[in-house]
């Protein structure tokens, strides 16, 4: 017998379970028409691959992943691709997402497909076809499985490498994991064994909550049955039992830090129907296509349905009949699920439960009272978490302080909200700062970004000037040269030009050189003349003057 | 007492030669104060503050010439950010401000003469196109800081405001009545 360890806090909240396992899992009936979201996943909305107007079969590529976090999305039957555009999806906001409408021709015509050879395929291969297949965390988290595959190699000690399957399922109403595993446990081992061989983990543990006795006996009898070395655990039924980490502590006595990830620590967790649809993406090549829903709450009949993924939630309250007091439907469980703005939606990989909800099940919140620091809250969390501080800080929007209070490792179970005794919705404001905090890093990124931008600019522009500066510079040297070669004539030019000179002086005597002395006096007498001229013009321009 | 004075003199040379060295050896190029009250503004480089962008803003600030509540897209709490930062009074807005929800800037393109003058005025560089070639805006780059609108001759560049996206969505505060009446 393992021995169980325990994590801090939790809270024992009515199952409701035993309502939709009266009878097995039904295959819900073809709907008229399937809205396929882009985004089913955690991480970047998948690239449509088909147009409006095509013919596609079932289990054919219709968005394909884009970006590091993605997944790929499939038809879930064969039909026409009526419509790709936005329509409301099932998201708090309650507004559009890119979706595509398809109109079933009801042949249920496959995409050729064929089972893998995981045994001898390349582990990277291995991942990338699991993306391909669509294949993400059907818990609730749906967070794209091949980023979970990595083997965890990085622990020291191989052999405590452990892979967990978790099959706790500890949120009131919701049942379609305990359906699962006591009509599929043989197909859930086979993935099981799967998922160990590409970890390479050294033990597999599943976990399954006390409440389950008859999923923990199929289960139990189906690994006897492959005679692998699994080992099923029954666990205390106490919610959050099923949270990735608190079972990883129940079942190993390790916690996994804050801010740190299961395989930090060498431990791999997998949800059984996740587990399931990867049996089926490697053992019989089908994507991901359906899962298994709860219907239950105010209806008539609370039962687990096969769904293919697309169909609208409209069509499963009425398959499940709400009853005519039914005020509200709640998409997920009570805790942790949300309420439905529009049940005009569509069923995606995360959608789990569909609870209709009347005042008699769930009484209006009573009225809420100021915190009065009783430290209830503190005492049921998980996560060790103080969270009447985390709420005083996010209600007076003191986000660096709540985040200073770990406000990022909660992980939003509600237990806190579910005993506080002034009823206060501590989740939402939770909810609040976590938004909050996220968008304001994103403007911080994309300021900072703003910032670099612009600084480059600037750069560029002074760089720009300085090297116009340069080439102004160096034309204005070269003209100078030119000019200055221009107005000083080359040296032997100036030879030639000197030399011209002095041969003229040189060649040429003047004329009144070597005279005799008969001509001086000629000379002499003419000079006398001009003088007296000279003198008379300069009197008679002075008379004039005067 | 001679003694006295002669230590006294040597501790003053000694620490006056540490402090002497680390005024070269650590010093600060720049001042630290305008990074972080840059780090505050938005980056907009809108210039609404009257400054030719966000570090000349902060510089402005850091030597006490402009006023903290300049900034319209860094909002009330850009202002409360620089009041914590500068240990001074929170100061509201000038009553002529508006704050306009953020916006990215959307050129008409069939409007569009491809004259480069946005081109030259955008301080992000967040405008694709060359002369007498249409122009476009990146808008993932785009700041909306409106520098763009007023220099285009032919007035075919317009203020978009965002969207709000299922990916951008954000979470409301939770309001709830805290009357007591039954």
């Amino acid at each position: 017998m393992r021995m169980l360890h325990k994590f801090h806090g939790g809270i024992h909240p009515p199952g409701n379970k035993i309502q939709s396992t009266q009878s097995g899992i039904a295959r819900a009936p073809l709907p008229s028409r399937l809205i396929i979201p882009f985004r089913q996943h955690a991480g970047e909305q998948a690239r449509s691959v088909v147009n409006a107007g095509d013919y596609v079969l079932k289990g054919q590529l219709i968005g394909t992943p884009d970006g590091f976090v993605s997944s790929a999305v499939h038809a879930p039957t064969s039909g026409v691709i009526a419509a790709i555009d936005m329509q409301p999806v099932a998201h708090p906001s309650g507004m559009s997402d890119l979706c595509a409408t398809l109109i079933p021709d009801g042949k249920e015509e496959w995409f050729p497909h064929a089972a893998v050879d995981y045994r001898n395929m390349d582990p990277g291969e291995l991942r990338q076809y699991l993306r391909m297949s669509g294949v993400v965390g059907l818990g609730g988290a749906v967070f794209p499985c091949d980023l979970k595959l990595r083997p965890l190699r990085n622990h020291p000690n191989k052999n405590i490498c452990t892979l967990i399957l978790n099959g706790a399922e500890c949120e009131p109403y919701i049942t379609c994991d305990d359906m699962l595993m006591r009509e599929r446990a043989a197909e859930i081992v086979q993935g099981a064994e799967m998922l160990r061989i590409i970890l390479e983990a050294g033990q597999v543990l599943i976990g399954i909550e006390d409440n389950k006795p008859q999923a923990i006996a199929a289960l139990q009898q189906a690994v006897t049955e492959s005679g692998l070395p699994f080992e099923v655990v029954s666990i205390p039924t106490i919610y959050p039992s099923g949270s990735a980490k608190q079972l990883i502590r129940i079942l190993t006595g390790l916690e996994v830090p804050s801010g740190k990830l299961p395989p930090d620590i060498g431990v791999q967790c997998f949800n059984v129907a996740t587990t399931y649809s990867i049996y089926r993406a490697l053992a019989h090549g089908e994507p991901l296509l359906s899962r298994i829903v709860t219907i239950t709450g105010n209806v008539r009949q609370a039962q687990n349905f096969e769904v293919l993924l697309g169909t609208p939630i409209d069509d499963l309250i009425a398959l499940g009949g709400a009853l005519p007091d039914t005020n509200h439907y709640v998409l997920g469980g009570p805790m942790m699920g949300m309420e439905l703005a529009s049940t005009a939606v569509p069923l995606t990989k995360a959608g789990n439960c569909i609870i209709a909800a009347s005042e008699k099940l769930f009484p209006p919140a009573p009225q809420i009272l100021p915190c009065i620091r009783c430290t209830r809250c503190a005492q049921v969390c998980p996560v060790n978490l103080q969270p009447m501080d985390l709420y005083w800080f996010s209600q007076s929007r003191d986000f660096g302080k709540a985040q200073e209070f770990s406000l990022f490792d909660c992980i939003e179970c509600g237990a806190c909200s579910y005993v506080c005794p002034s009823h206060i919705p501590l989740v939402q404001y939770f909810q609040f700062a976590k938004s909050e905090i996220r968008s304001r890093e994103q403007d911080n990124k994309a300021a900072n970004h703003a910032r670099e931008r612009h600084e480059f600019r600037e750069y560029r522009i002074e760089r720009e000037k300085q090297e116009k500066a340069e080439k102004l510079a160096a034309k204005e040297q070269a003209i100078r040269q030119q000019s200055q070669a221009a107005a000083a004539p080359q040296p032997e030019i100036q030879a030639a030009i000197d030399h011209a000179r002095e041969q003229s002086t040189a060649a040429a005597p003047k004329n009144t050189d070597n005279l005799t002395p008969q001509q001086q006096a000629e000379i002499t007498e003419i000079e006398a003349r001009r003088e007296n001229l000279r003198e008379l013009a300069k009197s008679a321009v002075e008379h004039t003057k005067e | 007492m001679l003694s006295a004075l002669l230590v006294m003199a040597v501790i003053a040379i000694v620490l006056g030669a540490v402090l002497g060295y680390s005024a070269i050896k650590f010093r600060v190029e720049g001042n630290p104060l305008v990074d972080k009250i840059d780090a505050i503004l938005p980056q907009t480089q809108c210039g609404q503050c009257g400054y030719p962008g966000c570090r000349p803003y902060a510089a402005a600030i850091a030597d006490g010439e402009a006023d903290i509540n300049l900034c319209p897209p860094g909002g009330e709490e850009g202002i409360q950010k620089l009041a914590d930062l500068l240990g001074v009074e929170f100061k509201p807005f000038g009553g002529d401000t508006v704050i306009k929800p953020k916006a990215v800037a959307f050129i008409d393109e069939t409007t569009c003469i491809g004259c480069t003058l946005c081109l030259q005025a955008c301080p992000v560089d967040a405008i694709a196109g060359a002369a007498k070639q249409m122009h476009t805006i990146v808008a993932v780059e785009c700041t909306g800081c409106e520098l763009c609108v007023a220099p285009c001759p032919v007035d075919c560049i317009s203020m978009v405001p965002v969207e709000e996206k299922i990916t951008t969505w954000k979470r409301k505060y939770p309001i709830y009545a805290l009357t007591t009446e039954k």
